[in-house]
C-alpha cells in the first residue's frame, strides 16, 4: 500500500490508541482524584485561588458556572484590547511591529476568545512578541473554557440527581495545568528537534541559493504551535500556518501536529465514558463520530490523490494529485487528511490551501463544519454533539413507545426548546451571513466586487466557508475572499461570538436542568442509549439536519461547480 | 354499543368534511404552528394567482423553458393544491374527534330523556343514615309506591337528588345508591349480558345510568351535575373545547416548529442565494418548496393521532379523564394489579375436603355443608357446590349462625346441642385445645402441605373436635403468564396485590409469574408501596374500586377505576373501566405506547420524506440557468414544473394515506426497546426515504401526461 496512506493510518490509529488512556486520565483529574501532576501543580493552584480569593471546592448550579464562564470571558477581553493595541511601545517587540487599529484588535480579540483563530493580520508583521504570548495564553484559556463546560455536563450525568455541578475555577484551571500544559510541552519537544524555531530575537537574515538576502521572521514559533494544535484553536504564529516551514518543517511534524488537535477531541469522549462510568456509551458516540469522520475523510484523500481533471484535460501530469495549494514535503493525501481534521475538530489550521481543493473536497471541508460534532474542538465537540443526543433520544424515545428520556432523565420542553434553539442557530448563522453577503453582492456589485477573486459558484463557496468557519469557531478560510473589510470583520465577529457562546450556554443548561430532574431507572422498556441501534439515529439525525438545512446552499456552491467541471 | 372499528361511515365523513373548512379559521389553524404556515402559503398564492391571471392568461413570466402550463394555471394547481393539504390535515383531526364523538355519543344517547321517579321530600338531601349493608337481607326496602314519588325528566335531575328504581326501569343517570340492592344489566355500556348485583354501602354502590334494573329496588343518590359525567367530560376532550396538549405533544411541537424555522431560513435565504447565482426563481417555487420541507405529514396529523389514543381507550370501554392519562399509561413501570378477578378466576375455590383419620366422609361433608350453609361468601358458596349436596335436605334445628368476624376468624352454625365451626387453623386449633382435645396430627400436616401448595386450609371442628380440613385453591386464569411475560418485555414490573398470607401469596406469584407481590394486603400498603416506586423514579399504574382504593387510586400515575366502584373511587382516578375488567390495565398500557409511536415513527418519516423532495425540487430550481444540475435529478423528473408539482401532490396526498395509520396507531410489539426501534426505524425512516421517491416519480409520470 501506498506509504502516504499508510502513515495517515498509523497516525490515526496511535491517537486511538493514546486517546483511551488519556480518557481515562481525564476523568481522574476532572473527579479529583490523585494524578502524578500533583505534586507539581499543586501549590501552584493553591497559590491562584490564595491570591484570587476562590473555594475550588464551592460547587456551583448550572447558573453559576455559566455566570463565572461568561465574566472571565469578558476580563480577558479587556486585557487582550489593551494588549494588541498597544504592543508597539510594550516591550518584546524586537522587529517593531505596530499596535493594532481598534477595529483589528478587536476582531483579534474576538476570534482567540471564542477558540477560532480566525486571523487578519499576518504574524510576521502584524504582531510582537508579547501579542503573541497572550494570545499563546488565549490558546490555553480558551480550551480550558471549553474543556470546563463540557465537565459540567459530564458530572451532570454522573449523579444521579443534583443541582451542584461542581466548581468551574477547579474545572478550567485543571484542564489547563494538568491536561492541555503536558501535553503541549511533548509535543513542543519535538517540534524543537524537527527545527521549528523558539526564540526572542528578531528577523534572521540569509542569503539564499540566488544570492539574494531574505529576512527571516521567528520567535517562541515552538512553545506557539502546539497549543494551537492540542487547543483546537489553530492560528497560526505566521500568515501561512501549517504550510509554513517554520511551524510545520517535516513529515513527523505535520503527524505531530495532527496528532495534538486530534488527540483531546477524542479522549474527551472516552473521559465521558470512563467519568460517568458508562464506557459504552462513550464508545456509541465514538463510533458514530468516527464512522461520520472516515465518511468525509476518505473521499477528500481519493479526489486529492486523484488530481484535478481540468488540469490532466490539459496534459499536465498530475499523478501526485492536486498539488495546487499544497506543500510537497506533506504530499497530497496527507494535505487531505489534515483538511478534514481541522474541520471536524474545530482547529482550523491548515497545511495547504483549501480554496484549490476539489469541489466536494471543499465541500467536506464545510460539511465537516456544518456538523461541527464529530470529535469536535476540545470540549465544544461534545457539547455540539449533546445536542444531536438529546433531538436523536426524543425521536427514537417515541418510537419506542415511552417519553423520551436519557441517562434516566426525561426529555421535556423545556430541554427541547434549549436543544432546537441550539440546532436552529448554526444554520441560522450560516445561511443568513451567506445570504446578506450574497445579496450586497448582487444588489452593489461595483462596491463589493472586490471581495471575491473568483465569481461564480467557487465565489460562493468562499463566502459560505467564511460564515461556516466562522459559526464553528474553526477559523480556517477558504481564502480567495477579500475578508479584511468593514462588512466581513463586523459580521464574522457577530457570528463568532453567537458562534461560540450560545452552543455553550444551551448544552450546559440542557445538562443543568436534567441533573435537577428525579433519576427514573432502567428498564427493559427503556431506550438503550449505548448501542449501534441508537448510535445509527444519532448519525441520521445529525447527517438529516445538516443535509436538511445546507443541501441548497451546497448546490449552489460546490455541487454546481462539481457538476459544472465534469 | 357501536364497536364499530370501521374507519368511515358515510356519517363521519360528511360531520368530518364540513369540519375541515369550519377548522380553516386562522383562530384554530394557529394552534398547529405547522399547519398555520401551510394556511398562510396558500393566501400568498391565492393572491399571486389572481395576480398571474389579471397579468393575462398566456403570458409568460416562468423561468421554465420547458414549460407546457400558462404560468396562471399552473399557479392555480399549485394553490389547490396547498389548499388540499391543509384541507387534509383539518380532516384528519375532524375524523378523530368524530369517531370519538359518535363513540361517546352511542353511550350516552342510551341515557338521554328516561323518566326519573323521584323520591318526594328528598330533593337536593340525602334522607336518613346510609344503611351499612349488613342488615339488607332482613330489613325491606322503606319506599312505598303511589304518594312517594313524581316522576321527571332525567336531564332534570340535579346533584343531590334522591331518586328510585325498581325491576325494568332504566336507570336515568349515575348515582350512588344508598338503600337496598339489585341485579343490573349492564350490557349497553359493558356489552357484557351477565347481570351484576350492587347494592348500597361497600364497594358496589355506583350504577351509571343507562343500564337497567332487572330485580328489586334501590334508591339512588344523584352523584353528578347535569353534563358533568366523566362521559360529558370526556365528550368535551374529544371536541378540543377543554382539549390540552399533552407534554409530550408540547415538547414534540417545538421540535416540529424547530424544523419550520430551519426551512423558513433555508427558503429565505435561498432567495439572495439564487439572486447571486443570477437564477430567478418563482414566488410559486419557492413556497412549493418551503410546503414540502416543513414536516407537514406529522403536523397535519399531530392532533389526530392524540385524539385517536382517547378514541382507543374508548373502544376499550375506558374513559380517560386527560390525554395526558393515555400518554402517561404508555410509560408506566409498575402495574399494581388485584390477585382476584386479575390474577385468578373470580374467588377462591373448594377443591378437596379431607377428614381426619378416623372421622366419617359423610359426617365430615355434613358438617362442612352445614358450617357453610349462611356463608354468603363465594368460597362458602364453593364448598356447597363441591358437596353437591343441598343443605336443606338435613334436618335442621334452631339453627344459629355464627357470624365471621376478624377476632374469631371463623364462622358457624349452633344446631340444638351440636357446635360446628369453619375457620383458620390457628382459631380452631385453639377452640378444639382450649376443649382439652387434642388436635390431630395429620390434619396439621395436611394444614401445612396445603398452605405450601398455594392453597387455602379451612379446619372444621364440631363439638371442639377437629374432624378435617377444606382445601381452598385459586384458580389462576388461563393465559395470564404469557401476558405477564409481555408486560415483562415492555419493562413493565407486575405486582399482585392479596389479602392471602405470605406464603399462598408467593405461591402464586410464581405460578402466575408476576414480578413481586404484597401480601395482607391492607388499603394503606398499597399507597406505601406506590410510593416506595415513586420515589424510586418509577410510575405506577393501579386499577381500584373501593373508597379505601381512593387515596392509592389518586397517588398513582395512573389511576383506573372500575365504573362498578364508588363515586370516591372514581374521582381519585384519571380513568374509568366500564367493564370493570381487572385486566383492562394492561390494554390501558398498550393504548399509551401506541399513541407514543405513533407520533414517534410519523415524526421519523415526515422528516425522511425530505431527502426525496429535495431532490425533486432542488434541481427543478436551478436546472434552467444551471444545466449542469440535471445531474442532481436522479429521479430524472420529467420538467421543472412537474417535479415541483409531483412533490407538492405527494406531500398533499400522504396525508389522507395516513389517517388510517395515525387512528389505529402503530402496531406495539414487546420485542424490546432496541429491536423495536431498529424495526420502526427500518420501516419508518428508511421507508420514508425511499417511498416518496417511488410515489414522486410515479406522479411525476402522471403530471407529465395530463400536462
Amino acid at each position: 500500500m501506498n506509504t502516504e496512506i499508510l502513515a495517515i493510518i498509523a497516525m490515526f490509529g496511535v491517537t486511538l490508541l493514546l486517546s483511551i488512556p488519556l480518557g481515562k486520565y481525564i476523568a481522574k483529574v476532572y473527579a479529583g482524584d490523585r494524578t502524578w501532576l500533583d505534586p507539581v501543580f499543586n501549590p501552584i493552584e493553591k497559590l491562584f485561588y490564595k491570591v484570587s480569593g476562590i473555594d475550588p471546592k464551592n460547587e456551583m448550579t448550572w447558573k453559576q458556572h455559566l455566570v463565572a464562564l461568561l465574566t472571565i470571558n469578558l476580563i480577558w477581553f479587556l486585557i487582550s484590547m489593551a494588549i494588541l493595541m498597544n504592543m508597539s511601545w510594550l516591550p518584546l517587540n524586537p522587529d517593531n511591529n505596530p499596535s493594532q487599529s481598534a477595529d483589528l484588535a478587536f476582531n483579534t480579540t474576538i476570534s482567540f476568545l471564542v477558540n477560532c483563530n480566525l486571523q487578519h493580520y499576518s504574524g510576521e508583521t502584524g504582531i510582537s512578541y508579547l501579542g503573541q504570548i497572550w494570545l499563546m495564553f488565549l490558546q490555553f484559556v480558551t480550551a480550558g473554557v471549553g474543556m470546563a463546560a463540557a465537565v459540567v455536563i459530564f458530572k451532570a450525568f454522573r449523579e444521579k440527581s443534583t443541582t451542584q455541578l461542581g466548581n468551574f475555577y477547579d474545572y478550567f484551571l485543571k484542564s489547563c495545568t494538568r491536561i492541555l500544559l503536558p501535553l503541549s510541552i511533548v509535543i513542543a519537544a519535538i517540534l524543537v528537534f524537527e527545527g521549528t524555531p523558539m526564540t526572542f530575537e528578531g528577523k534572521d537574515t540569509i542569503t539564499n541559493l540566488q544570492g539574494d538576502t531574505v529576512q527571516v521572521s521567528r520567535g517562541p514559533v515552538a512553545a506557539f504551535v502546539p497549543i494551537k494544535h492540542v487547543g483546537t484553536n489553530g492560528g497560526g504564529f505566521f500568515g501561512a500556518n501549517g504550510s509554513h516551514p517554520l511551524e510545520n518543517p517535516t513529515f513527523l511534524t505535520n503527524m505531530t501536529e495532527m496528532f495534538g488537535q486530534f488527540i483531546i477531541p477524542m479522549a474527551m469522549v472516552f473521559a465521558f465514558g470512563f467519568f460517568i462510568r458508562r464506557r459504552k456509551f462513550a464508545w456509541m458516540m465514538y463510533g458514530v463520530m468516527t464512522v461520520g469522520f472516515l465518511l468525509l475523510v476518505i473521499p477528500n484523500i481519493n479526489m486529492e490523490m486523484h488530481g484535478n481533471p481540468a488540469i490532466s484535460a490539459l496534459g499536465i501530469d498530475n499523478s501526485l494529485g492536486a498539488m495546487e495549494g499544497k506543500e510537497v514535503r506533506i504530499g497530497a493525501a496527507a494535505s487531505g487528511f489534515w483538511s478534514i481534521v481541522t474541520t471536524v475538530i474545530s482547529t482550523g489550521s491548515i497545511n495547504s490551501m483549501h480554496d484549490s481543493y476539489m469541489p466536494l473536497s471543499g465541500m467536506n471541508e464545510l460539511l465537516a463544519m456544518m456538523i461541527n460534532s464529530f470529535y469536535g474542538g476540545v470540549g465544544a465537540g461534545i457539547l455540539n454533539f449533546f445536542i444531536f443526543i438529546i433531538l436523536a433520544v426524543f425521536i427514537s424515545g417515541l418510537m419506542v413507545g415511552r417519553t423520551p428520556e436519557f441517562m434516566g432523565k426525561k426529555i421535556e420542553a423545556r430541554e427541547m426548546k434549549i436543544a432546537m434553539i441550539i440546532a436552529l442557530a448554526h444554520p441560522f448563522l450560516i445561511l443568513v451571513g451567506t445570504a446578506l453577503s450574497s445579496y450586497l453582492l448582487s444588489h452593489n456589485p461595483e462596491t463589493y466586487g472586490a471581495w471575491l477573486n473568483n465569481p461564480d459558484y467557487h465565489g460562493f463557496s468562499e463566502m459560505l466557508y467564511e460564515y461556516t468557519s466562522s459559526a464553528a469557531n474553526n477559523g480556517s478560510g477558504f481564502e480567495g475572499l477579500g475578508d479584511n473589510t468593514p462588512w466581513w470583520n463586523i459580521s464574522t465577529g457577530i457570528v463568532l461570538l453567537l458562534g461560540r457562546f450560545l452552543p455553550i450556554i444551551g448544552p450546559v443548561a440542557i445538562a443543568g436542568l436534567l441533573a435537577e430532574k428525579r433519576y427514573i431507572p432502567e428498564s427493559a422498556g427503556t431506550l438503550k442509549t449505548d448501542t449501534g441501534t441508537f448510535g445509527l439515529v444519532v448519525f441520521v439525525v445529525i447527517a438529516i439536519v445538516a443535509a436538511l438545512a445546507f443541501f441548497p446552499a451546497l448546490t449552489l456552491g460546490p455541487i454546481a461547480e462539481y457538476f459544472s467541471m465534469r | 354499543m357501536n364497536k364499530d372499528n370501521k374507519i368511515l361511515t358515510r356519517e363521519t365523513f360528511n360531520t368530518s368534511l364540513k369540519q375541515s373548512f369550519i377548522k380553516l379559521n386562522p383562530k384554530v389553524m394557529i394552534k398547529n404552528p405547522i399547519m398555520f404556515c401551510v394556511e398562510i402559503c396558500t393566501a400568498v398564492m391565492l393572491v399571486v394567482t389572481i395576480n398571474s391571471f389579471f397579468q393575462g392568461v398566456g403570458t409568460d413570466h416562468s423561468p421554465f423553458t420547458t414549460h407546457h402550463l400558462p404560468e396562471s394555471i399552473y399557479n392555480l394547481v399549485v394553490t389547490t393544491i396547498l389548499f388540499l393539504t391543509v384541507l387534509f390535515a383539518n380532516f384528519a383531526e375532524a375524523i378523530a374527534e368524530a369517531r370519538g364523538k359518535a363513540q361517546a355519543d352511542s353511550l350516552r344517547k342510551t341515557r338521554e330523556e328516561t323518566p326519573a321517579k323521584i323520591v318526594n321530600g328528598e330533593l337536593g338531601m340525602v334522607n336518613g343514615k346510609k344503611n351499612t349493608g349488613s342488615d339488607l337481607h332482613h330489613s325491606p326496602l322503606t319506599i312505598h309506591h303511589s304518594q312517594e314519588y313524581t316522576i321527571i325528566n332525567s336531564s332534570q335531575l340535579k346533584k343531590g337528588d334522591v331518586f328510585f328504581c325498581e325491576a325494568g326501569d332504566v336507570i336515568p343517570t349515575d348515582g350512588e345508591i344508598i338503600e337496598g340492592l339489585a341485579t343490573i344489566d349492564e350490557s349497553a355500556i359493558t356489552g357484557e349480558s351477565a347481570p351484576v348485583i350492587r347494592e348500597a354501602g361497600g364497594d358496589k354502590s355506583s350504577i351509571t345510568g343507562g343500564t337497567k334494573v332487572l330485580s328489586d329496588k334501590i334508591k339512588v343518590l344523584v352523584t353528578t351535575q347535569p353534563g358533568e359525567s366523566f362521559l360529558d367530560k370526556m365528550i368535551a376532550l374529544v371536541e378540543g373545547a377543554s382539549r390540552q396538549k399533552t407534554p409530550n405533544e408540547i415538547a414534540l411541537t417545538i421540535l416540529l416548529a424547530g424544523f419550520t424555522l430551519v426551512f423558513i431560513i433555508v427558503t429565505i435565504t435561498l432567495k439572495p442565494f439564487a439572486d447571486y447565482a443570477q437564477t430567478p426563481i418563482t414566488i410559486a417555487a419557492f413556497i412549493s418548496l418551503f410546503v414540502c420541507l416543513i414536516p407537514t405529514t406529522i403536523g397535519g396529523l399531530l392532533s389526530a393521532i392524540g385524539i385517536a389514543g382517547m378514541d382507543r381507550a374508548l373502544r376499550a370501554n375506558v374513559i380517560t379523564k386527560s390525554g395526558k392519562a393515555v400518554e402517561t399509561a404508555g410509560d408506566v413501570d409498575v402495574l399494581l394489579l388485584d390477585k382476584t378477578g386479575t390474577i385468578t378466576i373470580g374467588n377462591r375455590k373448594a377443591t378437596h375436603f379431607y377428614p381426619a383419620n378416623g372421622i366419617d366422609e359423610k359426617a365430615f361433608t355434613k358438617a362442612v355443608v352445614l358450617s357453610s350453609m349462611a356463608d354468603e361468601t363465594p368460597e362458602g358458596k364453593s364448598i356447597i357446590e363441591l358437596a353437591n349436596v343441598n343443605p336443606l335436605t338435613y334436618k335442621i334445628e334452631n339453627p344459629k349462625f355464627i357470624q365471621f368476624t376478624a377476632e374469631t376468624r371463623c364462622s358457624g352454625i349452633d344446631l340444638g346441642n351440636s357446635r360446628i365451626r369453619k375457620g383458620a387453623t390457628d382459631a380452631i386449633k385453639n377452640i378444639v385445645e382450649r376443649a382439652g382435645n387434642k388436635f390431630p396430627i395429620e390434619i396439621a400436616e395436611k394444614v401445612k402441605e396445603i398452605s405450601s401448595n398455594g392453597g387455602t386450609p379451612l379446619v372444621v371442628s364440631e363439638n371442639e373436635v377437629a374432624l378435617g380440613v377444606v382445601e381452598l385453591q385459586d384458580i389462576i386464569k388461563p393465559g395470564i403468564q404469557e401476558r405477564f411475560d409481555r408486560l415483562r418485555k415492555m419493562g413493565i414490573k407486575t405486582v399482585m396485590v392479596t389479602g392471602d398470607n405470605p406464603l399462598t401469596a408467593k405461591f402464586i406469584a410464581e405460578k402466575a409469574g408476576v414480578d413481586d407481590f404484597i401480601a395482607e394486603a391492607k388499603p394503606e400498603d398499597k399507597m406505601n408501596y406506590i410510593r416506595k416506586e415513586q420515589a424510586d423514579g418509577r410510575l405506577v399504574a393501579m386499577m381500584g374500586d373501593g373508597t379505601n382504593d381512593a387515596p392509592a387510586l389518586a397517588q398513582a400515575d395512573v389511576g383506573v377505576a372500575m365504573n362498578s366502584g364508588t363515586q370516591a373511587a372514581k374521582e381519585a382516578g384519571n380513568m374509568v373501566d366500564l367493564d370493570n375488567d381487572p385486566t383492562k390495565l394492561i390494554e390501558v398500557v398498550e393504548i399509551g405506547k401506541q399513541l407514543l409511536m405513533t407520533r414517534g415513527t410519523l415524526t421519523t418519516f415526515s422528516i425522511a420524506n425530505d431527502v426525496a423532495k429535495y431532490f425533486a425540487i432542488i434541481p427543478a430550481l436551478f436546472i434552467t440557468a444551471i444545466p449542469a444540475l440535471q445531474g442532481l435529478n436522479i429521479m430524472k423528473l420529467h420538467s421543472p414544473e412537474s417535479a415541483i408539482l409531483s412533490a407538492v401532490i405527494f406531500n398533499a396526498i400522504i396525508i389522507p394515506l395516513l389517517i388510517p395509520l395515525a387512528l389505529k396507531g402503530v402496531a406495539y410489539k414487546p420485542i424490546g426497546a432496541s429491536a423495536l426501534l431498529r424495526r420502526n426505524l427500518f420501516i419508518y425512516g428508511l421507508g420514508g426515504v425511499i417511498l416518496p421517491f417511488i410515489g414522486i416519480k410515479l406522479i411525476d409520470i402522471l403530471v407529465s401526461i395530463v400536462m
